[in-house]
């Protein structure tokens, strides 16, 4: 029986492996749990794509205003020391290799690091990019934190992506709900399994090469 | 004596041509120019051309310009929200054409247009299905794609403070797109919620300065809250 780390866990596993002093920009969705999880003596600046570095958390109750949000359009705050700024040096902290972390959900990531994480590609499906080809491309390093399967059973860390790219051979590490997979030139690398998970048995349902990760 | 602000923003927007292209601010409901977007409605200019991060929220502001059906095209870089029913319907009826752009390039491709840059060349989307058909150039080992600027006739921000000559200053995260849209724009409107003297603003604080304005206007402000999916997840 294999006992899957929690959405939970999987943020504590980011959170653990950013740095100190780290510009970091946390996509939508689940890398915005991210924040939650880092240590309190752990100065991490935190970018957000509409115009904030120094973001800090949600405001208490009735203390909302919504000309301070987040990517999400969520009512956050600045904390001392904070920045705003207009969109085109908010991207260009992105695109001119300033920022040094992103968190991005994902479709699909291929061995190689190609990312796909925009579109389906289905005709009816209405595509929608923001900021994720920037962050693909600009940020320093792009770690990816997602489901290791779809709701189907079949694996998001890919041979190739099937799936319209978002970015070529960006991402550097995949947090997962099974591992934590390091991708790098001569192949993957797999820690932080999953209670119960062998490396064999993640190579199966992952279809693809992975080596241990060593200490 | 030089004074750009008018009485209304009904005024303001008097001289809106159809088919104008129109740069309007705000990520999401920060910085949206509502009483401009709905100054735009009253004016009734039709087949326009808007420019925005987003595709509308609720049924106000951008929103509610698409539904009132003066939008031919909407150039965005995140279109579909919990909230952007008005786009949808029109986008999946084909009432409405959709140019999806990254979002660095679209606001570098505003600010290029302020700066006077006829086209750069940029890292993002290479290889992807958004920079199909582009140019592209390898330079110093790196692949990139050919993008040009993005002009407006008109741009329609959201600003805090202004002055008569048209300096600008803006609250928090709500600045966004206004200061590269005023830069890219043959006529920038402001609507800002407060109107100073000369030198009410200091001048380290002045974000848009007024040489990139052209026309301003004194609007109350709106307490913004979110809308409700329709049906559906937030």
């Amino acid at each position: 029986m294999i006992a899957r780390h929690s959405r939970d866990q999987m943020a504590r596993h980011v959170a653990r492996d950013i740095p100190e002093g780290a510009y970091v920009n946390l996509g939508i969705g689940m890398p915005t749990l991210v924040a939650n999880h880092i240590p309190p003596e752990r100065e991490i600046v935190l970018q957000s794509e509409n115009g904030l570095l120094g973001m800090g958390p949600a405001p208490a109750a009735g203390l909302e205003d919504y000309d301070l949000i987040n990517a999400g359009k969520q009512p956050v705050t600045a904390l001392p020391g904070a920045s705003f700024f207009h969109h085109a040096d908010s991207f260009a902290m992105m695109r001119g290799g300033h920022l040094d972390i992103c968190v991005l959900g994902a479709f699909q990531v291929a061995v190689n690091g190609d990312l796909a994480n925009w579109h389906t590609g289905a005709p009816e499906a209405i595509p929608a990019v923001g900021g994720a080809m920037d962050l693909a491309s600009g940020a320093k390093e792009v770690y990816v934190m997602m489901e290791h399967l779809t709701k189907q059973g079949k694996s998001k860390i890919v041979e190739r992506c099937t799936y319209p790219l978002t970015g070529l051979g960006c991402v550097t590490r995949v947090y997962t709900d099974l591992a934590t997979i390091h991708i790098r030139p001569e192949g993957l690398f797999a820690g932080d399994l999953s209670k119960g998970l062998t490396l064999e048995e993640l190579e199966r349902i992952s279809g693809v090469r992975i080596g241990a990760l060593g200490p | 004596m030089i004074n750009k602000v008018v009485e209304s923003a009904v005024q303001a927007l008097a001289d809106v041509p159809d088919g104008a292209t129109i740069l309007i601010g705000g990520f999401g409901s920060a910085g949206l120019p509502t009483h401009l977007t709905d100054a735009l409605i009253v004016r009734g200019a039709r087949e326009l051309t808007i420019v925005n991060n987003n595709a509308g929220n609720g049924e106000h502001g951008l929103a509610a310009l698409m539904k009132a059906g003066c939008v031919r095209k909407i150039v965005c870089s995140f279109p579909r929200q919990a909230d952007s029913w008005v786009f949808d319907e029109l986008w999946r009826a084909g009432k409405i054409e959709l140019e999806l752009v990254p979002q660095g390039n679209l606001a570098e491709r505003i600010r290029a247009a302020g700066a006077g840059i006829a086209a750069f060349f940029t890292a993002t989307g290479y290889g992807t299905e958004l920079a199909r058909g582009k140019e592209t150039r390898r330079i110093g080992g790196r692949d990139y794609v050919l993008e040009y600027p993005i002009h407006g006739d008109y741009a329609l921000v959201a600003a805090e403070t202004g002055d008569r000559w048209g300096n600008l200053s803006y609250r928090m995260t709500a600045r966004n797109f206004g200061p590269i849209m005023c830069m890219a724009a043959r006529i920038a409107v402001a609507q800002v919620h407060e109107i100073v003297e000369l030198g009410g603003i200091h001048p380290e604080h002045v974000v848009t300065p007024g040489i990139f304005v052209k026309r301003l206007v004194h609007v109350e402000r709106v307490r913004y809250k979110p809308t409700a999916a329709r049906g559906e997840e937030q």
